[in-house]
């Protein structure tokens, strides 16, 4: 795996690689090397295509040890999967299914079918960015965003799958929703979902269905 | 057994509760957030006895009133301003005793932004990941406070070293930041990179505790479009598309798309927390430590 090591201020370093794909098995590795010891920092934030490390001790010796590193891919199937029943009867089914081509009841079929991983969270606690689908079924952020969309909103924009924790502003075509609460800071984990957590989505109906 | 609480009296423009922030979370989406003006909050708890890590007001511009419901003692720090208990002046930067049932004022910055409220045993709201801090990005930990709201204080804290008086950084007439370029500065012309290090800024009024805001000389991109979200850190100057840099401070998002094009030293932080809109502002770039 290529990757670039980029100082940020004093003590934080942002590793630069190819994909999406390399980001997560970057993160994986990481985060394993921390468990066991071999890695002190404060923060490990992955995302589109970096991972960032702040609170880093000595960042130009972990600079030197990340650039000879050997990255394995990341371990398939490290996290369990967590299921989320889903309706799908969002606003923007229809608008989605003309992005893709496919009758709106295939949108369904089409999501529920396919295996999600939390790439990674931002936007608001708890919002995971969820990469699986296909490239072909990107779709574009809504031209004009809703000024509230309500929690548990299920929804794409570009590769990403994403559930609205809570209600706030968004740009993102919705699709479904869902009961099940993403964030509860009472509850141990906060976050339902966290970089590497695996995802699928049960259509709560029977897809076709009235 | 006393009642340990503070009654708010008068809640000022935004006050809210603030400790060491919740960091560790960003992988969540959580930010750090925590005092903007990190020394300020530590010595208002020094004076009053408490741990670095207990739970501090900050105010900002206009102060607040608090009646305590037990005998406490406070310490105003952060933005010099006129403290009085029952409408008679007592120091500021120095413990004060407040006799249960009388108002401390905490009146209107005379320069600065933030004011500092400790109070022995600490604000004791419920911690949210381990903080008490108010986060005015994500909207975890307490609300800010509004009059009539009742705070929960800590048991009072062991006799401690007494301490008359403070030095404290008198609030920037000249905001200095100095920054270390990148990661994103190629993402800007060699020109731009030029002007942000030598040209004047200021601070603009919409700078708040996710960031402060600034306004000057545009800076233009060498590379269009967006980049992918990647990891923000505490001090980020990130360039949205209007050119004008913003600070990110300590309730700043944890991901961002629009390009870094340096990052502010963080012991300059608590400075840029202190300045008032239209303070002028410089940034000099310094070489990594």
């Amino acid at each position: 795996m290529s990757l670039r090591v980029l100082p940020v201020g004093d003590d934080a370093l942002l590793v630069e690689v190819a994909s999406g794909a390399a980001a997560q098995a970057l993160h994986a590795e990481l985060v394993r090397r921390r468990a066991a010891g071999l890695l002190t920092v404060r923060e490990i934030v992955p995302a589109a295509r970096t991972v960032l490390l702040d609170g880093v001790p000595d960042p130009v010796r972990l600079t030197s040890e990340l650039t000879a590193a050997e990255i394995p891919p990341a371990p398939p199937g490290a996290h369990e999967v967590i299921e989320l029943p889903v309706r799908y009867d969002g606003p923007d089914l229809a608008d989605v299914a003309a992005h893709w081509g496919v009758p709106a009841h295939e949108v369904a079929r089409i999501h529920a079918e396919t295996e999600f991983r939390v790439a990674f969270c931002g936007f608001a606690p708890g919002f995971g960015y969820l990469t699986g689908l296909p490239p072909r079924y990107d779709v574009p952020r809504r031209a004009t965003p809703r000024t509230a969309v309500p929690a548990g909103s299920v929804a794409l924009a570009g590769p990403y799958t994403g559930v609205y924790p809570r209600s706030s502003p968004g740009g993102w075509q919705l699709i479904g929703s869902t009961d099940v609460v993403l964030w509860d800071h009472a509850r141990v984990p906060a976050a339902l979902l966290s970089p590497g957590t695996r995802v699928r989505f049960v259509a709560a109906e029977p897809v076709g269905a009235g | 057994m006393t009642d340990r609480a503070l009654s708010v009296v008068r809640a000022g423009a935004l006050t809210t509760v603030q400790d060491q922030g919740r960091p560790g979370h960003a992988h969540l989406g959580v930010p750090r957030s925590g005092a903007l003006d990190v020394p300020a909050a530590a010595l208002v708890n020094r004076l009053v006895g408490n741990p670095p890590g207990a739970a501090v007001l900050e105010t900002t511009v206009n102060g607040c009133a608090l009646r305590p419901r037990s005998d406490v003692t406070v310490a105003v720090g952060g933005a010099p301003c006129p403290v009085t208990v029952n409408g008679r002046p007592v120091a500021w930067g120095a413990p004060v005793r407040v006799p249960s049932g009388a108002v401390l004022d905490v009146g209107s910055a005379v320069s600065g932004l933030r004011s500092y409220v400790g109070v022995s045993g600490g604000v004791a709201v419920e911690p949210v990941l381990g903080s008490r801090s108010t986060d005015l990005l994500s909207g975890l930990g307490p609300v800010p406070l509004a009059d009539g709201t009742v705070l929960p204080l800590g048991p009072e804290p062991a006799p401690h070293a007494r301490v008359d008086v403070a030095p404290q950084a008198a609030p920037p007439a000249e905001l200095v930041l100095r920054v270390t370029l990148g990661p994103r500065e190629d993402w800007f012309t060699a020109e731009a990179v030029r002007v942000f290090t030598t040209r004047a800024y200021r601070v603009s009024p919409a700078s708040n505790r996710i960031g402060l805001r600034t306004e000057g000389p545009v800076l233009e991109r060498a590379l269009p479009g967006e980049l992918a979200s990647e990891g923000m850190v505490l001090g980020a100057v990130q360039v949205p598309p209007n050119g004008q840099p913003v600070v990110f401070l300590a309730d700043h998002p944890t991901t961002g798309g629009y390009p870094v094009i340096g990052v502010v030293r963080t012991t300059d932080l608590p400075a840029a927390a202190q300045a008032v809109p239209g303070t002028p502002v410089r940034f000099v770039a310094v070489r990594r430590r």
